[in-house]
């Protein structure tokens, strides 16, 4: 049983990664991700010192505030003192990402909730010590898969009721400005999304690793399919595979679930990568045998 | 207590603080060298991928030599490092998906593989993998003295290469396709040079840690590039301020134990940042005074025009009388902004303040006429030479008498054939 939660609990980080990640992708800010997801960590800290427990809604309210702080200091950086997009990202997220880490030396010795480690890659197996328990003996499941039952709603909400806007500024931020959508509102509704997303992501997978469930799926989607509902699609599909399979390679091989997780995703995008130059090599020779054919 | 501690750090009585900073001062200055080249190329994110990637190498070298063993751990972290520069190439070249993605896709999956590795080596290897973990955050106490040695040798290898290869990097960092056209062996250089800096992450992982390392190569040169434009100051200035947060950094983690080095140098690194955003030559702080003092120009200018506009015209030969209601009567003044360039005025002696009057002194007529001057010139030049119809010319003039020099207003008056006008008919 335990081992249906904690799939079920990474399937559906999986697929709120996927779904914001195929965005993301398209609006070519897949590093903004990955700067966010280690930005949080200082509001993380933050919040949980002030509010002492790890349920708490004040670690959501910390560590969206840190992760929009993040993309504003980015902004700042490369707009208005013209350092390289890129630079701005790097300098940015390690800034605060080492702020946490001082933070977690200073005000967490000894607490066994948060530690570098898990900071990093997180630890899934763990999840199941945090239960819920109704008349307490009943037991319905580990408290993250809920948390991220909550945050999977309100995703794949969000993008339902906003999937016109989010299409739009995936694929032409430009006409969307001259038709007068306000994109700027849309960018930073989906930046709290992605914050969202890898604040409760954060405890289960880790802060690097959850960049892989961000990039990697939707990349693998990407190879595949040019449509977005299809892209959208895939890349959960890829995602809750990679988990699944993930899952039964650690516990057989006795190394990180969410390690595994992370490179069963990798591999995958190797598989498709290949197939696909394979392919394309298989029809450029076509092709040019066709164009023979014709010219005979 | 904590002026002990600096005592003894700074005394370097104890050797292993001498290793330290020597390990310190070498790791950074490779770092920040290359970091410069990487920085000027727009690559500074590829060094994030290196550094995560240097991960699994670790690990893999560790398993290779069953131990601790540092040129072992660098070789393998080298290696990799190599490898996820390749792949990021290989997925860019053959793929639609764009470079930040690649980035990204390349350090999760390697950083996955390395914790694998590296829980692997927890749980099924021997006792020898104590320490391992500081790779992570980074533990510069944990620098020895073969370390340091080691790190001199890499040091001295990207100083010598870069000297020796020093034109060659300058054409491709400013303008690699001139490199090209002059036969540059471009690809060999770039190689060349993405080895130096996976050689530089590698041997900064131990002191800084996979994830923050990236802030060495790529902080100080962003920095640096604020202060100077000039290459080699550039190199310099970023050497010079990686060393210092590299010491400050392990100075604070040696104050208290359970510090980790590496987030203490980024973030000191980050505060000199800051402070060079503020208060370098193109920094915030020279940008409003700027801004502040043109402002203060033109509304300086505006305020003498508006006095010569009231009174100047019916009766030439007097210095004009004004109160300030009168000029806010003539052109909207903000109220503030009117007191302030009063007084500036004052003090340039343009006008004098008398019991409940002002008074336009000799030179500040003559300054009032100057402006208007440029503004009719500009005018007529607006009317003469471009077809632009009397009604807009003003608002045209309005902005630029402000900026004419008195070498556009020569040229003004030669190209309208009015030349020389005696100064004394302004």
């Amino acid at each position: 049983m335990n081992d249906f939660f904690i799939i079920l609990t990474a399937v559906l980080v999986a697929i709120n990664c996927a779904l914001l990640g195929s965005f993301l992708l398209l609006r070519k800010m897949a590093m903004v991700g990955d700067a966010v997801s280690h930005a949080v960590l200082p509001g993380i800290v933050i919040a949980y010192y002030f509010a002492g427990d790890k349920s708490s809604v004040f670690i959501l309210i910390g560590a969206t505030i840190a992760g929009l702080a993040a993309t504003l200091l980015i902004d700042f950086f490369s707009r208005r003192i013209k350092i390289q997009n890129d630079a701005a990202i790097g300098i940015t997220y390690t800034l605060l990402f080492a702020v946490g880490m001082i933070l977690i030396a200073l005000l967490m010795q000894g607490n066994a909730d948060i530690d570098q480690e898990c900071v990093l890659y997180g630890d899934i197996a763990l999840i199941n010590f945090d239960k819920i328990l109704i008349d307490d003996n009943l037991y319905i499941g580990p408290r993250a898969m809920y948390v991220e039952l909550v945050a999977s709603v309100i995703v794949v909400c969000s993008l339902v009721i906003g999937f016109k806007g989010f299409r739009l500024i995936s694929f032409n931020e430009d006409f969307a400005k001259s038709v007068g959508i306000k994109t700027s509102r849309w960018h930073y509704f989906l930046m709290a999304l992605v914050t969202l997303t890898t604040v409760v992501s954060f405890e289960v997978v880790g802060a690097i690793l959850v960049v892989g469930f961000l990039v990697i799926p939707p990349a693998t989607a990407f190879l595949i399919t040019r449509k977005l509902v299809p892209m959208l699609v895939i890349s959960a599909l890829t995602g809750i595979f990679s988990v699944i399979s993930g899952y039964f390679l650690a516990i057989w091989m006795n190394v990180s679930i969410t390690g595994m997780m992370v490179v069963m995703a990798g591999v995958l995008f190797g598989f498709c990568f290949i197939i696909k130059q394979l392919k394309s090599h298989k029809t450029l020779v076509s092709q040019g045998f066709d164009q023979k054919l014709r010219e005979i | 207590m904590i002026w002990q501690s600096a005592i003894d750090f700074f005394s370097f009585k104890d050797p292993n603080v001498v290793y330290v900073v020597a390990g310190i001062i070498f790791i950074n200055s490779s770092a920040a060298l290359v970091g410069t080249f990487a920085y000027l190329r727009k690559r500074s994110l590829l060094a994030d991928a290196v550094s995560h990637a240097l991960l699994p190498g670790i690990c893999l070298g560790f398993l290779f030599a069953g131990e601790k063993n540092m040129p072992a751990l660098i070789t393998g972290a080298f290696i990799t490092g190599w490898i996820s520069i390749f792949l990021i190439d290989l997925i860019v070249r053959k793929s639609r998906i764009k470079q930040d993605a690649a980035i990204g896709i390349v350090i999760s999956f390697f950083f996955a593989v390395g914790i694998v590795l590296l829980t692997y080596i927890q749980k099924n290897g021997n006792g020898n993998h104590a320490g391992l973990d500081h790779f992570l955050f980074g533990q510069a106490a944990a620098i020895s003295k073969n370390d340091v040695i080691l790190f001199a040798l890499v040091f001295f290898i990207i100083l010598f290469a870069v000297v020796l290869l020093f034109k060659n990097l300058v054409i491709l960092s400013f303008n690699p396709d001139f490199a090209q056209s002059v036969g540059i062996p471009v690809r060999f250089i770039e190689f060349f040079l993405t080895s130096l800096t996976v050689l530089a992450i590698a041997i900064g992982i131990q002191a800084l840690g996979v994830v923050l390392i990236s802030a060495l190569i790529i902080t100080p040169a962003a920095t640096a590039r604020m202060w100077t434009h000039h290459l080699k100051k550039m190199i310099f200035i970023a050497i010079v301020i990686s060393i210092f947060s590299g010491i400050a950094g392990s100075f604070v983690s040696y104050t208290r134990a359970q510090m980790p080095t590496g987030p203490w140098v980024v973030v000191i690194l980050s505060l000199i940042t800051f402070v060079s955003v503020v208060m370098a030559p193109k920094g915030l702080l020279r940008k409003f005074f700027i801004r502040k003092k043109n402002e203060n120009k033109i509304n300086d200018e505006n305020i003498l025009k508006t006095i010569f506009e009231l009174k100047g015209f019916s009766e030439p030969e007097k210095n004009p009388i004004f109160s300030t209601l009168e000029l806010t009567e003539k052109r909207m003044f903000d109220t503030k902004k009117l007191d302030a360039g009063l007084k500036r005025l004052i003090r340039r002696n343009f006008i004098q303040h008398k019991e409940d009057h002002f008074q336009l002194t000799t030179a500040g007529k003559k300054e009032a006429a100057r402006i208007i001057k440029l503004h009719r010139l500009w005018e007529q030049y607006l009317l003469k030479r471009t077809r632009i119809d009397a009604d807009h010319v003003h608002s045209g003039a309005e902005a630029i008498e402000h900026i004419i020099t008195p070498e556009i207003e020569k040229e003004l008056e030669r190209e309208l054939g009015i030349e020389g006008i005696p100064e004394e008919d302004y």
